[in-house]
């Protein structure tokens, strides 16, 4: 029965189907609970003891960054999938993502960036940190242009794919970075093994943040994946008759 | 699992595995390279071993010591500590809002006869985020 379920939602057409119902009212959900969490973080939090107001752009930053590596991670293994079974559905989401994996990166590193301007001084500097997200957001923008230079959508598929499992050894990196080297960004403020070193009033609405933007954002993708099916399977007889 | 899905799943293993390896090599040469700044010993131990030139610019990180920090002719002196060792820096400039004396700072400018002349100064601030009042507590 699993087996069965499998094969149907990873038809193009089913998942489409599904998708349709719920891509929208997913987005709509987590944007307005996104809104929340920063009018929450905006207005509702105290400021830094050091920072004063300025910390209060890690509602966007931190959400931004962590989708940043998220969203390579899950292209990895839909890449992988792809690459094993053969299913077409997951090159389909695999390649929807990076476009969305480029402009979260972006945002990641602009946020930084602001943020560097009042606390570090400097609103660009090449620490591993730094630097290792700009080569992901590197890798974002030569995967989608990989990808559109092939006249043969089923090959580039498959170098994509490839492409994308070689360059996810890139997120531990990114992640270890500020405890490999001594970097001029600050190590992490939660992590699994120890308490988090941000207090509870500023820690809740930073949680929620970063769920919110984890729903909103995969929103994007389920929207954009319907978008590349459409294209991609355009000549099929179940398309053509939407 | 069918015969040449196993196969595909070593081919995806052998790419993930050789990638590691490639990027693990690439970092483990590169190691203290990747280093963002030199501690106050690091830099004291490798201007030992090779005598920097005057032209060298280099980073410097740690913590401001604490009762270092004075004003003289219009340059801001300090002293930059890892605890174990610390070197004086001098610097003529504005200073980060974050700056601080017992907080984390990154000075970049050159070292010459045990003094640091910074041209650059950066603030680090930790990973810790609290509210005003309860510091106090």
């Amino acid at each position: 029965m699993i087996k069965k379920f499998f094969h149907q939602f990873a038809s193009p057409k089913s998942y489409f189907a599904i998708a349709n119902k719920f891509g929208k009212p997913v987005l709509a959900f987590f944007f307005l609970l996104y809104i929340g969490a920063l009018v929450w973080g905006l207005f509702f939090t105290p400021p830094d003891v050091v920072q004063g107001d300025s910390y209060r752009i890690i509602y966007m930053h931190v959400p931004a960054s962590f989708m940043a590596q998220i969203l390579f991670v899950v292209m990895a293994i839909t890449s992988a999938v792809f690459l094993i079974w053969k299913l077409k559905l997951a090159a389909y989401v695999s390649k929807s993502i990076a476009p969305i994996g480029a402009i979260v990166t972006f945002f990641a590193l602009f946020s930084g960036s602001i943020w560097g301007i009042p606390t570090w001084g400097t609103w660009w500097q090449w620490d591993a940190r730094i630097t290792s997200t700009l080569i992901l957001f590197i890798m974002y923008l030569g995967l989608i242009s990989l990808h559109a230079s092939f006249e043969n959508k089923d090959k580039a598929d498959k170098f994509f794919s490839v492409l994308v499992l070689i360059g996810v050894v890139n997120i531990p990196v990114i992640k270890k970075s500020v405890d490999w080297w001594s970097t001029l960004h600050q190590s992490a403020s939660i992590t699994l093994t120890s308490k988090p070193s941000i207090d509870p009033v500023m820690l809740y609405p930073l949680m929620f943040s970063i769920v919110a933007f984890i729903g909103l954002i995969f929103g994007l993708v389920i929207l954009s994946s319907q978008n590349e099916i459409l294209k991609r399977e355009k000549y099929k007889s179940w398309v053509k008759n939407i | 699992m069918k015969k040449d899905r196993k196969k595909r799943l070593f081919g995806v293993l052998l790419i993930i595995g050789s990638s590691c390896l490639g990027i693990g090599l690439i970092l483990y040469a590169l190691n203290s390279n990747l280093d963002y700044f030199l501690t106050p010993s690091e830099l004291k131990q490798s201007d030992e071993n090779v005598v920097l030139s005057a032209n060298t610019r280099v980073k410097l990180g740690g913590m401001v010591k604490k009762d270092s920090f004075f004003i003289d002719e219009n340059k801001v002196n300090f002293e930059v500590t890892d605890f174990e060792d610390s070197i004086k820096v001098i610097y003529e400039g504005l200073l980060p809002d974050l700056f601080k004396e017992g907080k984390g700072i990154v000075v970049l400018g050159k070292y010459i006869d045990g003094i640091f002349y910074a041209d650059e100064v950066f603030a680090k601030h930790d990973e810790n985020y609290m509210p005003p009042n309860l510091e106090l507590n």
